[in-house]
């Protein structure tokens, strides 16, 4: 199996970094099936960057289980993906190997990181892909290329080879463009890993009947608050209105918490990262430090050369939420804010089965266009609450505006990631013309 | 002066794997990094799972310290930047550990008993091993080893409560050995033990002595840091609050300047670990017996004096030597304190010459030996030189004899007086001065004369008896002119 | 609000350097996000905290480690089986 470094010609959107052909097809539930990896999940004798300079040269000598979970339901891999770098951003602009374009629009960015998996999908170029998702990262570019992804519940999959950016956030989950593709490859890599002390062992079995008589479907205000486009906005409540005609009820209801919930999660994953990051040294992989230098020079040295701009300022967020006296105000603060939002959620899961709403509050933007670190932060506002408080959340397109893909996000209850699937796939097929 | 001492005291445990992988801990006689896995090596990617057995032998050890725990413990990230720290932070415990308010009882510098405080005992992973190339200031880069790390370690933090560096070498001791009776903890194995020291003098500053690896290290460590201190107070100056590095070749403690002032560490809980409950699980282990319980047995039941009954239980090896000598049979009580007689104060010794482990002898043949003694069939003299002899043997992995083999093959046996006659006789009348001496009442003429005998008859005859036979002889002389 | 020495406090303790082409733009930005992150100072934390799962543990087995061949050929240069690093003043 020889990992090729693609020519640019093969791949319009630059969705892929590395390209992998001439592997044998195996037997199994994935059999022959090409699925592509984001470049954060480690592969095996095929290089993994995380979509850094960092990591240039490096090739792991070890696969993520999940890896391991298709290899043997016969999956061949069709390379490795582009992506934000270490998984920090909402567009796919942020990669030491250049932005991938949206194939919908090419002049807009496809959503992130995980950016690259979804248009490989959304482009024909593979029918499966695996993303990770820490704040949104699965779900945005699955709204904005027009496909299905899932981040699973917290603990659902196995985080045991991804290369960790905010530990108690993300997860890695699947991309495909129909839901039972979705349901498929989600079956295959939601087995059970002792590798992964946060992983529990829970079964999962979707029905996918598209039943959804009695469903309670809550739709909290704020989800459809001040920066939410009203053209998406009305597509949405579309889509919502598509599964009430089928039988499911709406109930109407409000999550405060919502009102803190990008903070308490920037606040969060850049503190984690910040800790999560400092492995990269140059000594054990990657490339090497000057040894002329004394260590803390060396150090210095290869992570300038190595981080983008974007990385850098999250470590610097990240060390200065967690240095002393400011851990109280900050990462102290962020994880009471966390508890807020799950007992908002608890709550809320009493009176209702699912909650409803857009997963991004805009379409697809162009690239180039926002140059803002905050703007891009608050982007995130509607897909953060469900790794707060570790919900499984799908994004399923539910029309377009302006010829540019909407996303119907669903979140449910922590585990049952087989009932949202259930649901989206519900609404996907009575939505069908 | 009053010198007041705290101690925080790492340990490895004696776990089959590390304390997050399975990786062997059995690494000291391997090559460098034939022991590490994507989770050690702290690869991108990778994942800690907690050693379950590790966690037993934490229990055991804040059960021995009589510590009790806390509703729940948790593992924190301690976050700093060094080549041997590969993920960048040191998984171990901060605000939530694992067992805290315990103590351990030592013997005080006045010979009486003193109980010290133990702050907290927690859990936490070992770096791995940096080597420098080139000296000192000038080295050239380091080369790194990353079979250690990983490999779990048990910290112990006392309360300032120690009083001299000689106090704080017995409780290191006393810990030690009691580690060991637990079954955690393997004195034997280099750099298992590692000790920093907190020091302030007369109410002045706290000084922090890092890099002390042995428990004679603590007290030269100590010893030093008490003169350094005294000198500059003699001069006039205040003891500046820092950290030292001590230099064990040197016995020196250096200022550790080139690290950063202030260690903002940025502790938060280890987001990949679950917490622990184990407060149900302490309170069901049952603790093997300790060194106090051994020493009191030792006393009582096999009737040894205090001080033997100390020597022998001090260390898990010698006791349970001891033990296995005497066939675990405490009955006959003049062997008992034969055998430990020979323990202490000479089997112990003569290995330490050797730097030899008690490990290497075989306790049948010191029995054997301990048998032929107690029968008379040797002097005492003739039993060392059998027990040099077998050490030897055993030293240079040689065929080892057995103790009556030694004693024919050398005709070490103890002659009875027919035999001295002659030696006697002749000692007697090649001495002439010394027995004029001895007549008129110098008796160190007679050890000068038995000290004769005894190298004619090369150790074989018993001195007491080599002395009145030649007070007899002298006198059956003298009948007879 | 946070001067650019504190950042430089950050960025010290972090062993991060700062973009010196852009430090104004970086300094605002920076800010603007720090100021956003006030809101949390408004969180009250409510009753009810989650439990999660426990004692996760496994055995004292011994499992295979990676050849020592595998570990060096990810490095640039080891010596005699040791991975260089650039030198720490003791």
């Amino acid at each position: 199996m020889n990992p090729l470094i693609i020519a640019r010609g093969d791949d319009p959107y630059n969705a892929f970094i590395t390209r992998c052909d001439g592997m044998p097809a195996g037997k199994g539930r994935l059999a022959g099936i090409r699925v592509a990896v984001k470049d954060n999940i480690s592969t095996r004798g095929i290089p993994t960057s995380c979509g850094s300079r960092i990591l240039t040269g490096y090739s792991p000598p070890y696969n993520a289980h999940v890896v391991d979970l298709i290899l043997r339901e016969g999956a061949v891999i069709a390379g490795k993906t582009n992506m934000d770098e270490f998984g920090m951003g909402s567009s796919t602009e942020n990669s030491a190997f250049g932005p991938t374009k949206n194939p919908v629009d090419p002049a807009r960015v496809p959503g992130g990181s995980s950016g690259g998996s979804a248009a490989a999908v959304a482009a024909g170029m593979v029918p499966m892909a695996l993303g990770t998702d820490t704040g949104g990262s699965i779900r945005c570019p699955a709204a904005f290329c027009g496909i299905v992804g899932l981040k699973p519940s917290y603990g659902r999959v196995s985080r045991y080879g991804l290369v960790a950016y905010a530990n108690s956030l993300e997860q890695i989950g699947p991309f495909a463009r129909t839901v039972q593709e979705v349901a498929l490859l989600m079956e295959v890599i939601s087995t059970y890993d002792s590798r992964d002390s946060t992983m529990l062992d829970q079964p999962f079995a979707p029905r996918l009947d598209g039943d959804v008589k009695g469903l309670r479907i809550g739709v909290p205000s704020e989800f459809f608050g001040a920066g939410v486009d009203p053209s998406v906005a009305t597509k949405v409540h579309e889509a919502i209105g598509v599964l009430e005609e089928h039988g499911a009820r709406v109930i109407p209801c409000s999550m405060p918490s919502m009102a803190y919930a990008l903070a308490a999660y920037y606040v969060t994953c850049t503190s984690e990262a910040s800790s999560n990051l400092a492995r990269f040294d140059g000594v054990r992989y990657g490339p090497a430090g000057d040894i002329r230098m004394p260590w803390h020079d060396a150090f210095r040295e290869v992570r300038e050369r190595g981080f983008g701009e974007e990385v850098r300022r999250r470590i610097l967020l990240g060390t200065f939420a967690l240095s002393a006296g400011y851990y109280g105000k900050y990462y102290g603060k962020a994880q009471a804010a966390r508890r807020n939002v799950s007992t908002d959620f608890t709550r809320v899961f009493r009176q209702v089965d699912i909650i409803a709403g857009p997963t991004m509050p805009t379409v697809a933007f162009r690239i180039g266009e926002k140059t803002k670190p905050l703007s891009m932060y608050l982007s995130d506002i509607l897909t953060v609450p469900a790794n707060l408080a570790g919900v499984p959340a799908v994004s399923v397109p539910c029309g377009r505006v302006q010829g540019l893909p909407v996303g119907l996000q669903i979140m449910g209850k922590p585990f049952e990631d087989a009932r949202v699937l259930d649901v989206a796939y519900a609404y996907e097929q009575e939505a069908k013309p | 002066m009053t010198v007041i001492i705290g101690l925080e005291i790492h340990c490895q445990l004696t776990t089959r794997a590390k304390l997050f992988c399975g990786c062997s801990t059995d690494y000291r006689d391997d090559p460098p990094n034939t022991h590490t896995c994507p989770t050690c090596l702290g690869l991108p990617g990778s994942l800690p799972v907690l050693n379950r057995k590790a966690v037993e032998y934490a229990l055991k050890v804040g059960k021995a310290l009589n510590c009790s725990i806390p509703e729940e413990a948790e593992f924190a990230r301690k976050n700093y930047f060094y080549p041997d720290l590969p993920k960048g932070f040191q998984i171990t415990m901060y605000d939530r550990p694992l067992a805290v308010d315990g103590y351990l009882d030592i013997e005080a510098d006045d010979g009486m008993e003193k109980r010290v405080q133990i702050t907290r005992v927690h859990m936490e992973e070992d770096p791995g091993r940096l080597v420098h190339v080139g000296s000192g200031d000038r080295a050239r880069y380091s080369l790194v080893d990353y079979n250690r790390s990983g490999i779990p370690l048990i910290e112990i933090v006392t309360d300032p409560d120690l009083r001299s560096p000689k106090e704080a070498r017995r409780f290191i001791n006393t810990l030690r050995t009691t580690l060991e009776y637990l079954g955690v903890f393997d004195g034997e194995r280099e750099g298992g033990l590692r000790v920093d020291a907190n020091i302030s003098m007369e109410g002045g500053n706290r000084v922090e002595v890092k890099n002390i690896s042995s428990y004679k290290g603590v007290e030269k460590a100590l010893t030093f840091e008490i003169t350094r201190q005294r000198n500059v107070l003699r001069r006039g100056l205040t003891v500046e609050r820092e950290t030292r590095h001590f230099l064990e070749a040197r016995g020196v403690t250096t200022s550790a300047r080139s690290k950063e002032e202030e260690h903002d560490y940025r502790y938060f809980p280890e987001p990949d670990l679950r917490p622990l409950r184990v407060k149900d699980w302490f309170d069901q282990i049952v603790l093997p017996e300790l060194p106090a319980a051994r020493k009191l047995k030792f006393i009582e039941n096999y009737c040894l004096s205090p001080t033997h009954g100390a020597t022998l239980s001090g260390e898990l090896i010698c006791a349970n030597f001891f033990e296995n000598v005497l066939k675990y049979r405490p009955e006959n009580i003049k062997f008992n304190q034969l055998v430990a007689t020979w323990i202490a104060d000479t089997l112990l010794g003569e290995l330490n010459y050797r730097d030899m482990s008690l490990n290497k002898v075989p306790p049948e043949y010191f029995r054997e030996l301990m048998e032929v003694l107690i029968k008379n069939e040797i002097t005492d003299k003739a039993a060392v030189e059998v027990l040099r002899i077998m050490l030897d043997e055993i030293f240079h992995n040689k065929n080892l004899e057995d103790p009556r083999a030694i004693v024919a093959r050398l005709n070490l046996g103890k002659a009875g007086g027919s035999e001295f006659g002659p030696v006697i006789r002749e000692v007697v009348e090649a001495n002439p001065a010394a027995v004029k001496d001895l007549r008129g009442g110098k008796n160190e003429a007679l050890n000068y004369l038995v000290g004769q005998a005894m190298k004619r008859t090369r150790g074989r005859a018993d001195p007491k008896e080599l002395a009145r036979m030649i007070r007899e002889a002298i006198r059956l002389k003298e009948a007879a002119t | 609000m946070i001067s650019p020495d504190d950042v430089e406090k950050i960025a010290h303790l972090a062993d991060i350097g700062l973009p010196r082409e852009r430090l104004g733009e970086f300094m605002k930005e920076f800010n603007a996000i720090l100021e956003y992150f006030d809101i949390l100072d408004t969180v009250r934390e409510e009753a009810g905290a989650m439990e999660g799962v426990i004692n996760v543990m496994r055995d004292d087995k011994i499992t295979s480690s990676l050849s020592q061949e595998d570990v060096l050929s990810l490095t640039k240069e080891p010596e005699d089986g040791f991975i260089r690093a650039p030198r720490v003043m003791e």
